[in-house]
């Protein structure tokens, strides 16, 4: 079965010994909120990344993401941002400016933000070096199983143009994929890669 | 105005109302009312949510073989064992047999997800209910590498570990970034641990932080990759070459080691580090007995782990099936997931319209079509609401019931079912903990006792752990490397219509997906995740659920700071905000409290 991520024996240095994680995070079902992981899903689908590049669908996995951050250098992450800002704004933020707030009183795992995530690889000794986030304004988050709403699904050629200005100002090669990709490679499989879930969004059936 | 309920809950809403909304920005999520009487004592609880509701419309139409992928994501946390509920119920459906090593890992991992769950959950989700991290910075390395050692064998307890963690800890408190530890009600009086307690419980969040990431490499192993793991309708994606090499590929015997290995730690994690840990902290809060809700009466469990493939009955489930009611514990009710009468859905108090709202709906027939009003004496607006009307609809959870009761599903409910069953396994450790703690069998149906039995159950998990991974590697020894049965794949194969169920036990309870396949697509499919069983609205003959009943008669040392609230819903583990996360540009504080 496919993963993005790169075999275990390609841990070898190429890039000063720097790694990065493109990361994906938000949860599909709910419209906009899944604006993350479609975002590196169609990152993925079209860049050709160096092996030390790791790319990433993180779901709702909250706290969990923690385990990934281990040995990354380098951390871009795309996500729905609630800045107040218009529906489908898009804003880069770097480093220090990435919100580490968590909220102590939340009620389940499924409340952690990716803030906890970064505190808590603080705490344990692996912060990354250099961070990003490509966040996206969210107009709906409350149609659930509804697809991205077009003020964000129009946004993602942006945003993936974003990500690889940086990872290339970082000094990671990335470059366009010739071929496409092949039936399983995807990020996303079984029905729930972004053309086959909307498909039947658009038709309309079962609704 | 008082009135009781009939499962025995006498309700008072005439006192001060207290809200704790736990995340305000965003519509819905879980949000508690409760009401207070002079004394700051639970009078009247109330408690609403937001339930995932689509996942019918999504997959309608879809291919059966792929609702897992589906109903992985409906949360975060429970990926695995909502994708093992799908492909259970899917085989149920169509008939599908899968092979004992399929029946096997998928019991490893399940089980590798409760381990993982009640660890993080203890350490990560509850601890700092329990635990005052701020008073963990006047405590004396000396006196708190003594009372380590006094509980348990774990190495890492000497005063100078405990020195260097604490001077770890005061820089991070002192950078004015709390970070995990954020928000907390430090100095509350409800906190009763001594300084060197609470930070020995610091040091092992971060050392259970640490070792989580071994944990889940199993899921790795046998699920192909991670998060989220892949899934096969007749077995698991898993080949397996005991004679392979290198890390890539089929499972060779070099991962299998592996898994083993990861077992090995996580037995001797939970038995030197958890289970004292949960020990030294109920010593200090065994006085704290209050949250039982429901446990004393009604609980229900599913049960799980199957010791023979496709072999769904109760002998044949390691975690207990059946339900109590009326706290009869001579007698254990077994559950039929296909009767229409016993396991229903209600919507008097929730935001959904059915044609005859005093009737429940079994899964089979589930509808969902929403309805929000608010009731006559709700405060505030449609969007902005200050105080709820639960003599209306009130919550966007639905309320299922089992032969019309409500019930307590979750790790508590589990081990008072063993126990009642006067099966060894969860009755000895039980009775262990009771009687080194000088506590009576009632103590186990409180808020402690429920952290206490997911302690209990992750033991008894990291054995059968050990257990199934040996009876893996003795089938494959001799020879036996099928995982997956292939034959009824193609929908060719399969009737024209067909239903089924699957259930498992999720870390935090009861789950069940129900199907019905037609002309090989879905044509309905419904679930009802624990967090429905326990965190449910008032049903229409006024049964509270399991929330709501686990929060009266608490009394609240300051109900502007209800940590005790949180303590006890906590105890739930609860799955409400599955999914929502987006990030926000300020640490403002997540979880609000209005008093009125």
């Amino acid at each position: 079965m496919p993963s993005a991520r790169a075999p275990a024996d390609s841990t070898k240095p190429l890039r000063g010994g720097r790694r990065a994680l493109v990361l994906g995070i938000g949860n599909i079902l709910w419209a906009d909120e899944g604006f993350g992981v479609r975002a590196v899903e169609a990152f993925h689908r079209d860049h050709v990344l160096p092996g030390d590049v790791t790319v990433m669908d993180g779901g709702t996995q909250g706290l969990y993401l923690v385990n990934y951050l281990e040995g990354i250098d380098d951390l871009l992450v795309f996500d729905a941002i609630d800045y107040g800002l218009e529906p489908g704004t898009l804003k880069l933020v770097r480093d220090g400016e990435v919100p580490k707030f968590t909220g102590a009183k939340k009620m389940s795992l499924h409340q952690t933000g990716f803030q906890e995530v970064l505190s808590a690889a603080e705490l344990m000794g692996f912060y990354p070096g250099r961070l990003a986030l490509i966040g996206c304004q969210p107009l709906d988050l409350e149609d659930w199983g509804g697809p991205l709403t077009q003020a964000v699904a129009g946004r993602i050629p942006t945003a993936i143009e974003a990500a690889v200005a940086i990872l290339t100002e970082w000094g990671y090669a990335v470059g366009r994929r010739e071929a496409p990709l092949a039936e399983g490679e995807a990020l996303l499989g079984n029905d729930i890669d972004h053309a086959a879930y909307e498909r039947r969004a658009e038709t309309g059936i079962g609704t | 105005m008082g009135i009781e309920t009939p499962n025995g809950f006498k309700l008072d809403n005439s006192g001060k109302r207290v809200v704790v909304d736990p995340v305000t920005r965003i519509e819905g999520h879980m949000r508690v009312e409760v009401n207070v009487d002079a004394n700051n004592v639970i009078r009247n609880a109330v408690s609403t949510g937001t339930m995932w509701r689509g996942i019918e419309v999504i997959l309608k139409g879809r291919d059966p073989r792929d609702a897992w992928a589906f109903t992985e994501r409906i949360c975060g946390v429970c990926t695995g064992t909502h994708a093992l509920t799908s492909v259970r119920a899917v085989e149920n459906a169509l008939d599908i047999k899968i092979p004992e090593n399929a029946n096997t890992i998928r019991n490893i991992m399940q089980l590798t997800l409760q381990v993982h769950d009640h660890v993080v959950h203890f350490y990560h989700l509850h601890a700092l209910d329990w635990v005052d991290v701020v008073s963990a910075l006047s405590a004396d390395p000396k006196a708190t590498s003594a009372l380590a050692q006094s509980i348990s064998d774990w190495p890492l307890s000497s005063p100078g570990y405990f020195r260097d963690l604490q001077g770890r800890l005061k820089k991070f408190v002192e950078s004015g970034q709390l970070g995990p530890f954020k928000n907390g009600y430090w100095g509350h009086a409800a906190y009763k641990l001594p300084p060197e307690a609470n930070l020995m419980a610091v040091a092992h969040y971060l050392e259970a932080l640490d070792f989580q990431k071994e944990m889940v490499k199993i899921h790795t192993i046998y699920g192909g990759k991670n998060p989220h793991p892949n899934w096969l309708v007749g077995g698991v994606p898993c080949a397996i070459n005991i004679d392979g090499t290198g890390a890539v590929g089929a499972v060779n015997m070099e991962r299998l080691n592996y898994v083993s290995s990861i077992i090995d730690q996580m037995i001797t994690f939970t038995e030197q580090v958890y289970l004292p840990d949960l020990q030294a902290i109920g010593s200090f809060y065994k006085d704290w007995l209050y949250g039982g809700g429901l446990s004393s009466t009604s609980v229900m469990s599913y049960g799980d782990i199957p010791e023979h493939a496709n072999d769904y009955s109760p002998s044949s489930l390691k975690m207990p099936h059946g339900v109590i009611l009326n706290g009869n514990l001579k007698e254990v009710l077994p559950i039929d997931h296909k009767d229409p009468a016993q396991i229903q859905e209600f919507v008097t108090h929730s935001w959904y319209k059915y044609p005859d709202e005093t009737k429940g709906l079994h899964p089979w027939d589930g509808v969902t079509e929403p309805h929000y009003e608010l009731g006559p004496k709700a405060k505030g607006t449609r969007t902005n609401i200050e105080a709820l009307d639960e003599e209306a609809k009130y919550s966007w959870i639905k309320s299922p019931r089992w032969k019309g009761n409500a019930v307590e599903v979750g790790p508590l409910a589990r081990y008072i079912i063993g126990y009642a069953q006067g099966k060894p396994e969860f009755k000895e450790p039980a009775d262990k903990l009771l009687t080194d703690l000088g506590v009576p069998l009632t103590a186990l149906f409180s808020t402690l006792g429920r952290t206490a039995a997911r302690a209990l159950e992750c033991q008894w998990a990291v054995h059968q752990l050990r257990y199934f991974q040996d009876k893996l590697m003795a089938s494959l020894k001799a020879g036996d490397l099928a995982t997956a049965n292939t034959d009824k794949w193609s929908p060719d194969k399969w009737p024209a219509e067909a239903k089924g169920f699957g259930f498992t036990e999720a870390p935090r309870g009861a789950l069940g997906h129900w199907i019905k396949v037609k002309a090989g697509k879905i044509d309905n499919y419904q679930c009802i995740v624990p967090t429905t069983w326990n965190g449910s609205p008032r049903d229409p003959k006024g049964n509270i659920g399991a929330f709501e009943a686990a929060l009266m008669d608490t009394p609240l040392a300051d109900p502007e700071k209800p940590l005790e609230i949180l303590r006890t819903l906590h105890s739930f583990d609860p799955c409400l905000a599955c999914s929502t996360h987006v990030m926000s540009p300020d640490g403002q504080d997540m979880a609000t409290v209005t008093v009125r």
